[in-house]
């Protein structure tokens, strides 16, 4: 099957894993230090510009309303207080329902978990056949996709309501997993068509000298060697689910609403006092999942890029 | 030589047969979902179809009355600005910030964070703190004029002027660290021996990247201007969040358009006629560039 | 709790001999989610559940963007709530044209609720062919300003009583560093704010020949051209808002940083929750101190059609609940609005809902014109004053002709 094997420029590249033992990356620098003072002093400043924010937020989450109506939004709270957070997490009403954000956690996990899951799954399988099994026609179906990629969600809405209505899932959460699945598949199905792609070619062809087949391939060689990007898809996917309003409310019943209903609620509820404190506290607190996910992910991002080849 | 395997099967259609099966959820969404979803859209777009879709149809009234709006003209001109600059800054941005990133610092795991954490929090959020930040009353204005510096004027979400680059000050703060990250992938994904060669002959580093590096980084840029260009288009929550497309409209974007037409307007064919012309101007960019780039080339 | 429930129970089986023996579920999707919002829906939650039946609510913040695609698309997805909310107006026409909604007549001529909701118009905007859809449950006016008595304390000037005083006593407040007129970002705000002027300078019939006749020739007209000479004065006076909210720009009023707000009567809210007594630190002119008129839009609630027969009599019943003498007092008190119901007793009102109560039943009253317009009109009317609001460089002429061509295709 010569015409599936891709002949990219990214190719030619040799894989890391191929390398044991050699140091990778960039050689250190270690020589002069204006060099470092310019490479950490860059580094820093933009941190201070990306953690800004997050400090407005954290600050104002721990000071009481009168205080934030007084000082500016960048001084350090005279009187700390987690009134706000604790509000935000268990009293903070939505409607009669006054159990804060703490009400729809487990929906969004149980949103997030599968449609995270299947939509990653589903685009990694798009992926692979584009890029290694790449059959006719296949190119034109990618780039309905892409183009899908930039239709504004709103505008499909009822096309949705009107397929899912017809196959008879409309309301279930089987439909909110596909619905997440289907709008999360251009982007992926992009990034790993072009991570696998990228990889050696060599490996594909050996293993099908050996007879390999379509799904023993993906399993047994393809899957191993995706840590990195898997890690990426999981990110923009947790991002994405996690932090979707729209498509919670509209294909979904109460009983699955997510987080971000509540968050909704909380901070765009029109009338009334606007309470900053608690809209950071619950802010945060909604952001929380994705961030740890970061945190953790991100050091594997690293690791699975380097597997075997960094020793220091 | 591998093709060889099946010189000898029957049916085209039963050729790479797994790998049809497999792509079968990709093909429904293309055709059903995003094609079929957007013939749908078109063919309502010339009806006057309120807040239910119904087929009465009135030729082009819809998008004669579009181009008429001085809001939908803001809108076309407000994502121009937002767009362009949007495309530069985080490209540039995003890889200066790889590429430094990129040169065995230490505490890596930690600026990762830093730059990439934005991007878990939901556009209503950065819109309300990017709000405040800029709020001539108690942000960055007033901070500086307590300093002492009286006459400092720093106040882009109320001049109508300058109002999206306030919004786009935010979107950057958002975006960037995932374009650092994809580019940094990117980055790691070249081999070392690229490097080591360039060091022999002596090429200097800037060139290495420009020249060489960035070439074969091709297809993570791809995929990260894809990524970059269709939160472009579709930009709306940032805009809710933060100037609700103020002050008056001067900074409204066309995908609130499309909504607020389509819902709080209840004109569904005034919100399909202007997401077509999304769409259309989408196409006209998109398709000649995805053909050269996934279909004009034949593999293998 | 239990007993708070029993003494509801006790209190609405009196006016609801035909409560419902066994207990069924609705779940009923609104827009009330602020704290007074809130506190007025769990009244109604309480009377329906002192029926028997039980009211399983779905709130979502943010009306007309965010609450009601989702409505729609659980409706025409079928998927149905038990009851929503929605403006009242014209905004569900077409889902009873479609056959998605249900038919109140029934109950509506078993209850007599044509003699009893007051004014009729209320009802006329629920009935579609001769049957009633929909059950009202409160009245709000836009034609208020809302006055700091402490900013013009400050600025050494008496409280006016009509906008002609206000205008004329701008200049002095904003010597003392004072914005004359609250008016926030949200476009909704500044088209409100010009139907109001419109009723108070043009007259009433003006505005029926506008919003009602789409006359665009009157609205082209000398009369509009002087409403929109006051919308340039009012333009001038909301320099330096620089807030989107309309509550923060209440809080402004509030806090004595702006001289006025033109806002309904759901302003009140704000004012009473800082702990404001009208009369004493605010002041409140209907109509703008100049015509005594209020508008009356409001809340009403739809029901869509169920299969399920339990669910049905279920919304029966909770369409009787919500017009109940007591549930109308109680949800209204909480709610700052005025109730549908002629009869019921507000003894608890404040003065300025007193005045609005006088206005009432004098008959001094008419249509919104959210009731007139449809939700497309508005919307452009809401594009083009939040860009005149905005934009000094817009001549009040300019924007006349650009509001004439939109009463001209309004349908």
């Amino acid at each position: 099957m010569a015409e599936t094997v891709s002949l990219k420029p990214g190719a030619a590249r040799v894989a890391t894993a191929g390398t044991p033992g050699e140091p990778w990356g960039r050689k250190p620098r270690r020589t002069l230090s204006g060099r470092n003072i310019m490479l950490y002093g860059t580094l820093l400043v933009a941190a201070l510009y990306y953690l800004l924010p997050l400090y407005v937020m954290v600050v104002t989450s721990m000071k009481g309303m009168p205080e934030i109506r007084l000082g500016n939004i960048f001084s350090p709270p005279v009187e700390v207080t987690f009134e706000p957070w604790a509000k935000a997490w268990a009293t903070a009403c939505t409607g009669l329902n006054c159990d804060g954000l703490s009400r729809g956690f487990w929906n969004s996990v149980r949103i997030t978990v599968p449609s995270t899951l299947i939509s990653i799954l589903v685009a990694s399988v798009n992926g692979y056949a584009l890029a290694n099994w790449k059959f006719k026609g296949a190119d034109l179906f990618f780039t309905i996709l892409i183009i899908g990629a930039f239709i504004p969600y709103q505008v499909m809405i009822y096309p949705i309501v009107i397929v899912l209505r017809e196959m008879g899932i409309y309301g279930t959460l089987t439909g909110l997993i596909i619905v997440h699945t289907i709008f999360g598949m251009p982007i992926l199905t992009l990034l790993f068509r072009n991570y696998f792609s990228s990889l050696p070619e060599e490996l594909f062809k050996a293993a099908r000298i050996d007879g390999a087949g379509f799904w023993q391939i993906y399993f047994r060689i393809m899957l191993p060697m995706s840590l990195p990007i898997f890690v990426v898809a999981m990110i923009l996917q947790i991002t994405g689910i996690w932090n979707d309003f729209l498509f919670g409310v509209v294909f979904t019943r109460p009983e699955y609403y997510p987080m971000t209903v509540q968050l909704n609620n909380i901070v765009n509820s029109v009338q009334g006092v606007k309470e900053y404190n608690v809209n950071m506290a619950a802010t945060l607190l909604t952001g929380a999942v994705p961030l740890i996910v970061y945190f953790v992910s991100g050091r594997l991002f690293v690791r699975g890029i380097a597997a075997g080849a960094v020793k220091g | 030589m591998t093709g060889q395997a099946h010189t000898g099967r029957p049916s085209k259609l039963l050729r790479n047969l797994s790998s049809k099966i497999a792509s079968i959820p990709m093909m429904l969404t293309a055709v059903v979902i995003f094609l079929g979803g957007t013939i749908w859209t078109v063919v309502y777009s010339f009806t006057n179809s309120k807040l239910l879709p119904r087929a009465k149809f009135v030729g082009l009234d819809q998008y004669e009355r579009l181009w008429d709006a001085p809001r939908w003209i803001v809108s076309i001109q407000n994502l121009a600005i937002y767009g362009f600059f949007t495309l530069v800054f985080s490209l540039v941005m995003g890889f200066l910030l790889a590429a430094l990133m990129d040169q065995k610092i230490r505490f890596e795991n930690t600026f990762r964070t830093i730059f990439l954490y934005p991007f878990a929090l939901s556009f209503i959020v950065t819109g309300l703190v990017w709000q405040w930040i800029l709020n001539p009353e108690f942000g960055v204005q007033s901070v500086v004029r307590s300093l002492g510096w009286t006459s400092f004027t720093f106040d882009p979400l109320y001049n109508a002027d300058i109002v999206i680059y306030g919004v786009l000050i935010a979107g950057l703060w958002q975006g960037t660290g995932l374009v650092m990250c994809l580019l940094l992938a990117g980055l790691r994904g070249i081999d070392e021996d690229i490097w080591k060669a360039a060091r022999v002959d002596g090429i200097p580093m800037w060139k290495t990247y420009l020249f060489i590096v960035i070439p074969m980084m091709r297809p993570v840029f791809i995929t990260t201007l894809v990524i970059i260009a269709s939160g472009i288009v579709k930009v709306y929550d940032l805009v809710v969040a933060q100037t609700s497309g103020g002050p008056g409209i001067a900074s409204e974007v066309p995908a609130k358009y499309v909504y607020d037409y389509m819902f709080q307007a209840q004109n569904l064919g005034q919100g399909f006629a202007a997401s077509t012309m999304m769409l259309i101007t989408v196409a006209i960019i998109i398709i000649p560039w995805a053909y050269l780039e996934f279909g004009g080339r034949k593999r293998g | 709790m239990k007993i708070r429930s029993m003494a509801a129970a006790l209190a609405v089986t009196v006016v609801l001999p035909f409560a419902a023996a066994n207990a069924t579920d609705l779940e009923v999707t609104h827009w009330w989610t602020s704290g007074g919002e809130a506190a007025a829906v769990a009244e109604f939650a309480k009377a329906f559940d002192a029926t028997g039946n039980k009211w399983v609510d779905g709130a979502i913040a943010g009306a007309g963007g965010t609450a009601r695609p989702i409505m729609i698309s659980r409706i025409t997805g079928g998927d149905p709530m038990g009851a929503t909310q929605f403006n009242h107006g014209r905004q569900a026409e077409e889902l009873v044209e479609a056959g998605l909604m249900r038919d109140l007549t029934d109950v509506a001529t078993r209850e007599n609720w044509k003699e009893i909701i007051k004014p009729a118009s209320l009802l006329d905007s629920c009935t579609f062919d001769g049957k009633i859809y929909c059950a009202p449950v409160n009245i709000h006016s836009w034609q208020w300003l809302w006055l700091s008595n402490a900013a013009f304390e400050k600025a050494g000037v008496a409280v006016p009583k009509n906008w002609d005083e206000f205008v004329a006593a701008a200049p002095a407040l904003e010597k003392a560093g004072i914005v004359p007129l609250a008016v926030g970002g949200q476009p909704w705000q500044a088209a409100g704010a010009f139907d109001v002027l419109m009723v108070a300078i043009a007259g009433k019939d003006t505005f029926y020949k506008v919003f009602k006749d789409r006359d665009a020739e009157v609205a082209g007209g000398p009369d509009i051209a002087r409403v929109f000479k006051a919308a340039d004065d009012a333009r001038r006076m909301s320099k330096g808002t620089n807030v989107q909210d309309w509550n923060q720009a209440t809080n402004m009023v509030i806090t004595g940083k702006a001289g006025g707000q033109i806002m309904g009567d759901w302003a009140q809210g704000e004012f009473a929750l800082a702990g404001q007594v009208a009369g004493k630190d605010y002041t409140c002119l209907p109509g703008l101190g100049v015509n005594d008129i209020i508008s009356t839009s409001g809340d009403a609630f739809y029901f869509p059609l169920l299969k399920d027969e339990e669910k049905s009599k279920a919304q029966e019943v909770l369409a009787s609940t919500l017009l109940a003498p007591a549930t109308q007092v109680a949800f209204n008190l909480k709610k700052g609005s005025l109730p549908v119901r002629g009869d019921v007793d507000l003894a608890a009102a404040n003065d300025c809902m007193k005045k609005g109560l006088d206005i009432l039943a004098k008959g001094n009253v008419i249509e919104a014109p959210d009731q007139m317009l449809s939700a497309d009109s508005q919307k452009q009317k809401e594009d083009l004053f939040s860009e005149f609001f905005a934009n000094p460089s817009m001549t009040p002429e300019d924007a006349q002709k650009r509001f004439a061509d939109i009463i001209a295709s309004a349908e």
